[in-house]
């Protein structure tokens, strides 16, 4: 029997401990297992270094050398009948490897097959543009650029897509604060009213969680509700819940079963 | 003929009406709130419905144009972008005063759910707002209430001088 541990504090303490944790894992096969796969991959590592190669959720995933990505999807598309770059991103390894992990998802409409090529770099690395062979990584280059910072060469309009183009910062790394850094907070207010208004609406004022007790314009306290911008700094008098039931609604009254009349004969 | 002649003032029927330069005014802009178009996000879909023939905003004397030069009343449907705040901020600028903000929806009261870096937490940060609408999104007849709300409030100001300032958040 397993011995006994005081629960009072269970709730402060997580319930989930790395001994029982198990990061679930996609299974991986055998590029081997697949013909069509075996094949392309055959012709790739004739052609190209490849690190890793496997099945995973019937797509097959080559890794490759970061420096052969525009040569590998060129033959790819030329060779292997992989036209269309249907997907394209990084991933923030950074914290783990000091690295970021591009991905290009490739389509064959012709072999019915997708095919999903890796590679790493540094987090200073440039990486060479494909928007030469596929239209679609333009804007995907753009916003990888925009949300992870990973420069991409040769692209012909290299610029942020989603975010103003002086923001600073790169929103999807895994060290961007999901509700921003301070100069995200600021942003509006830098552009609108100058960085002088910061002092005038105090950095209190930007957490949007923030309640004044004693501000009764911009809030009240239910039960407790007074008229709009009275002073309740010495506190404020109950305003007891009343329900209209209880005292009676004008011009309507309560149903009563006993003083009322029954009709027995529906066709009166 | 001159038996069929109405006698206005033995009648009741005087056709002069006694009032205030204030309440002829408000009258005017209460009834002739001209919004401008902002939809940024779903609640636009229920302010266009809102315009439309089903729900009808004209029989109130709302017409949306797509000028802020022409336009009195902004409606913000949506959630508002930090990328967007100084474009706001530029058209209400540019229109003529009187003018008068609702703030449609959840998104554009508080920032709603969206509680991120991108996102600009309440219009009330970058505009004097008039009238809060709750609601995710509000239905048209919440809406054509909010307009009618405003048009109590019109009524209760004063026509004759500038508007006081607002205050922002």
């Amino acid at each position: 029997m397993r011995a006994y541990t005081p629960k009072d504090d269970v709730q402060k303490k997580s319930y989930y401990t790395d001994r029982f944790w198990v990061a679930p894992q996609v299974a991986k096969s055998e590029v081997s297992d697949d013909a069509v796969f075996a094949a392309d991959l055959a012709a790739i590592k004739a052609k190209f270094d490849v690190l890793d190669a496997y099945i995973q959720v019937e797509q097959m995933v080559v890794v490759i050398n970061a420096n052969d990505n525009y040569s590998v999807l060129e033959f790819l598309k030329n060779e292997c009948e992989y036209t269309q770059l249907s997907e394209m991103s990084a991933i923030d390894w950074l914290a783990t490897e000091g690295k970021f992990e591009i991905f290009y998802q490739m389509l064959s409409m012709a072999k019915r097959k997708r095919v999903r090529i890796k590679c790493k770099i540094d987090e200073k690395e440039a990486i060479q543009s494909v928007e030469k062979l596929f239209r679609s990584a333009d804007w995907s280059e753009r916003e990888m650029y925009d949300m992870f910072g990973v420069v991409v060469n040769n692209h012909p309009f290299m610029k942020r897509i989603l975010m103003p183009e002086d923001w600073e910062g790169f929103p999807l790394r895994k060290t961007y604060p999901l509700q921003g850094d301070e100069f995200a907070a600021w942003y509006e207010v830098d552009k609108i009213f100058g960085k002088e208004a910061r002092e005038i609406i105090g950095p209190e004022n930007r957490d949007p969680a923030r309640i004044d007790r004693y501000d009764t314009q911009r809030f009240s306290r239910l039960g407790h509700e007074v008229p709009f911008g009275t002073d309740i700094s010495q506190g404020e008098p109950d305003t007891p819940l009343v329900y209209q039931e209880k005292e009676g609604v004008f011009m309507v009254e309560k149903f009563d079963a006993e003083k009322s009349v029954v009709i027995s004969d529906r066709q009166r | 003929m001159a038996q069929h002649q109405v006698n206005y003032l033995k009648d009741g029927g005087l056709p002069v009406a006694l009032t205030t330069i204030d309440k002829v005014v408000n009258w005017g802009r209460s009834n002739s709130i001209w919004a401008l178009t902002y939809g940024l996000a779903c609640c636009g879909i229920e302010m266009m419905a809102s315009g439309a023939s089903r729900y009808d905003f004209d029989r109130f004397g709302t017409i949306f144009r797509a000028s802020p030069r022409q336009a009195e009343l902004m409606v913000v449907a949506g959630t508002l972008t930090k990328k967007h705040a100084e474009f706001i901020r530029r058209l209400y600028d540019q229109m003529t005063e009187p003018k008068w903000v609702i703030s449609m929806g959840s998104c554009a009261n508080t920032g709603g759910m969206f509680n991120t870096y991108a996102t600009v937490q309440g219009v009330d940060r970058v505009i004097p707002v008039d009238l809060y609408l709750p609601g995710c999104a509000p239905r048209p007849e919440t809406l054509q209430y909010a307009v009618m709300m405003l048009q109590q409030k019109i009524r209760k100001e004063s026509a004759s001088r500038a508007q006081k300032p607002k205050r922002l958040m």
